[in-house]
């Protein structure tokens, strides 16, 4: 009953801070002399009335999945890891990667994931060996983390990886290593699959294995798991390496499952802030694996809805970052419910009177 | 090296410490009342917007006004949502920075320059001139700041009652001191300096607003407080570590033999390196405040 209970609020809590993100950016929109009930009509509508528009928003979603389990895993075991952003964009690479080389279908797929899956770990092992050992904060380590990848990254494109003709990309993925296209004229892939397959796997782990157990007994009370012999050093590492792995197969699902371009643009157009975005993402899934391919979903949608927004009613498609921005911030509040229930109360109160 | 090398050095890496240092010497002030802003980076970018805009509207002192104000009413924000409402300040610091990123991104957009919108000359800070080249009047301030900031903290009452929030906040409140106001003035103030290091940045250092203008230079402030110990005065030297660094980058990639040798890319990677470095080799020796990131409550 309390678990049902706990689960509901967290719910309530999401939703009652998504309706606040919308309105404060729709008084933003006001001011900025946009109409705010059009813009969000055609942003909802772009994304969840037909199933183009919604295959649209699950491929948005796919990587988004991904990039907050990094975030959620480490929050469950009291870690704040920013660093999904360049793990992505590392395992985005290395994935492409697999294409120097030539292998049978399944298998090429298979390796080039593994490949982009060592990128994310081979990234998340010095900040987390850096915050077991040394104590340095994984908030400001993940983040210099972030910025070093996207240079090295822009080499990688640049020099290693690049298409010999074409030097604003980097080679094609073959065929072979690619998610297949799961519905013909959208983006989405099967790499959805590969994503909430993750997440189950990752719910799995955490609340039915003993390690999982640990992680989250080292998050909720780390003086009693130390007694209760939960090595915590093992823990963090643990955990950063899973972030990894997750963010490593985000950027795999976009360099190798986003149609139609299939390989890395210099820059990094199609992968930037994916990871941070997988933050706001989990805590809108109050990082929960299934809370997280909801929130992805829904912010998929808004994604792709603000795409069409911007096409249509000239809205900059940024505005979306700003709804998540005022979400994560009302969801800062631990209080959120109750300061609205008592509000409403006031309401109903006044109501009577009349 | 001849000594024209030197003073542009020199210059470049002054010039690179003042976001950092001003937002750095804010931090500690937050830091000792015990709040730990991450949104300093979303700060950073978003004052640089709004400074940028207030300077096109009524001149640069506008225009700085403009950025310290902006500052101080996100620090206030952050204050009220964690000082009195015992928010999650981590969260609330990503908050910011997502806030940040889709605001700034969203006006450039709507001002019709999406990604780069240039600050005209005749609005941006007059530099002073000197034999060697212009200096920002900005650059002084960063230099003074951390001095005033260090005797406010250790010489005046309401310096003291910052420590004592940060410090033990049970005993502060016992002894009558305001603790949730005193915790949300410290850090009002460290945002509104972070504010003011933005509108630097727009409308003095760089002359423009783009989305990357930030670069991570938040978290390097943060990294700094740490390097600092939160002993304000220290932040000029963090801050001139990073600003030099910074500096180095751009002008090695400009020397014609090296640029060549070394790829940019791994050139620009140097300032984020230094800071992995400098916050791993002082980590052990610093002392934080005791109850940095606990929200109070009276029991």
């Amino acid at each position: 009953m309390k678990g049902l209970y706990g689960t509901l609020r967290a719910v309530a809590e999401s939703v009652l801070a998504a309706f606040i993100g919308f309105v404060v950016a729709g008084a933003i929109l006001k001011a900025w002399g946009y109409s705010p009930i059009s813009a969000y009509v055609a942003l909802f509508e772009a994304s969840f009335k037909d199933l183009y528009g919604f295959a649209g928003a699950l491929a948005n979603a796919t990587p988004l999945i991904l990039t907050a389990l990094t975030f959620a895993v480490a929050a469950r075991a009291g870690l704040f890891n920013i660093g999904a952003e360049g793990q992505m964009y590392l395992g985005a690479l290395a994935a492409v990667s697999a294409s120097l080389f030539r292998l049978p279908p399944v298998l090429h797929l298979l390796v080039a994931i593994t490949f982009a899956a060592a990128a994310g770990i081979l990234w998340s092992l010095v900040p987390s060996v850096l915050r077991a050992t040394r104590g340095v904060s994984e908030v400001i380590s993940t983040i210099m983390f972030n910025w070093i990848s996207r240079y090295l990254a822009f080499w990688f494109v640049a020099n290693v990886l690049v298409d010999p003709h074409r030097a604003e990309k980097t080679i094609t993925a073959l065929p072979t290593s690619r998610f297949p296209t799961l519905i013909p004229g959208t983006d989405l892939s099967y790499a959805i699959f590969l994503a909430v397959a993750v997440a189950f796997v990752v719910y799995f782990l955490l609340w039915h294995t003993v390690t999982g157990y640990e992680m989250r007994a080292a998050g909720a009370n780390p003086d009693a798991a130390r007694y209760g012999g939960v090595r915590s050093a093992r823990v963090i590492v643990l955990v950063f390496l899973l972030g990894g792995i997750t963010a490593g197969l985000a950027g795999a699902t976009q360099s190798l499952g986003r149609p139609p371009t299939y390989a890395v643009y210099s820059g990094l157009p199609q992968i930037s802030n994916l990871g941070f975005d997988g933050i706001g993402v989990a805590m809108i899934g109050r990082n929960h694996p299934l809370g997280i391919i909801a929130a992805a979903i829904f912010y998929g949608g808004l994604q792709s809805g603000a795409r069409v927004m911007q096409l249509f009613a000239g809205i900059p498609l940024e505005m979306v970052r700003v709804v998540q921005g005022v979400i994560v911030l009302a969801l800062a509040l631990p209080e959120l419910l109750r300061i609205f229930r008592i509000l409403w109360r006031r309401k109903v109160k006044i109501g009577g009177e009349r | 090296m001849s000594l024209g090398y030197f003073w542009s050095i020199l210059f470049l890496s002054l010039h690179a410490m003042v976001p950092i240092t001003l937002t750095a010497a804010g931090e500690v002030v937050g830091e000792r009342a015990g709040l730990f802003n991450i949104g300093l980076e979303g700060i950073l970018l978003l004052s640089a917007f709004t400074g940028a805009l207030g300077a096109e509207a009524g001149g640069w002192m506008l225009g700085l006004l403009v950025g310290l104000g902006t500052g101080a009413v996100v620090g206030l924000f952050f204050g009220l949502i964690n000082a009195y409402w015992k928010g999650d300040q981590l969260i609330t610091g990503v908050g910011i920075n997502l806030f940040a990123l889709g605001f700034v991104a969203f006006g450039l957009q709507a001002l019709g320059t999406p990604g780069f919108h240039g600050v005209p000359r005749a609005v941006q800070v007059p530099n002073i001139p000197t034999p060697v080249g212009g200096l920002s009047p900005i650059v002084f301030l960063a230099l003074i700041m951390p001095f005033v900031i260090h005797w406010f903290l250790s010489r005046t009452r309401a310096g003291l009652w910052v420590r004592a929030v940060g410090e033990n906040p049970e005993a502060a409140d016992v002894a009558g001191v305001p603790v949730e106001l005193v915790r949300l003035l410290a850090t009002t103030f460290g945002a509104a300096l972070a504010g003011l290091a933005g509108a630097y940045m727009s409308i003095s250092w760089m002359g423009s607003v783009t989305k990357e203008m930030a670069a991570g230079r938040g978290f390097i402030a943060l990294a700094t407080v740490v390097f600092s110990g939160l002993r304000p005065i220290l932040t000029l030297v963090g801050g001139f570590i990073f600003g030099f660094f910074d500096s180095l980058a751009t002008w090695i990639a400009n020397i014609p033999g090296v640029k060549e040798a070394v790829p940019w890319q791994f050139v620009s990677m140097i300032p984020y390196i230094v800071t992995l470095l400098v916050v791993t080799g002082v980590i052990g020796r610093v002392r934080f405040p005791k109850a940095l990131g606990v929200p109070y409550r009276r029991e």
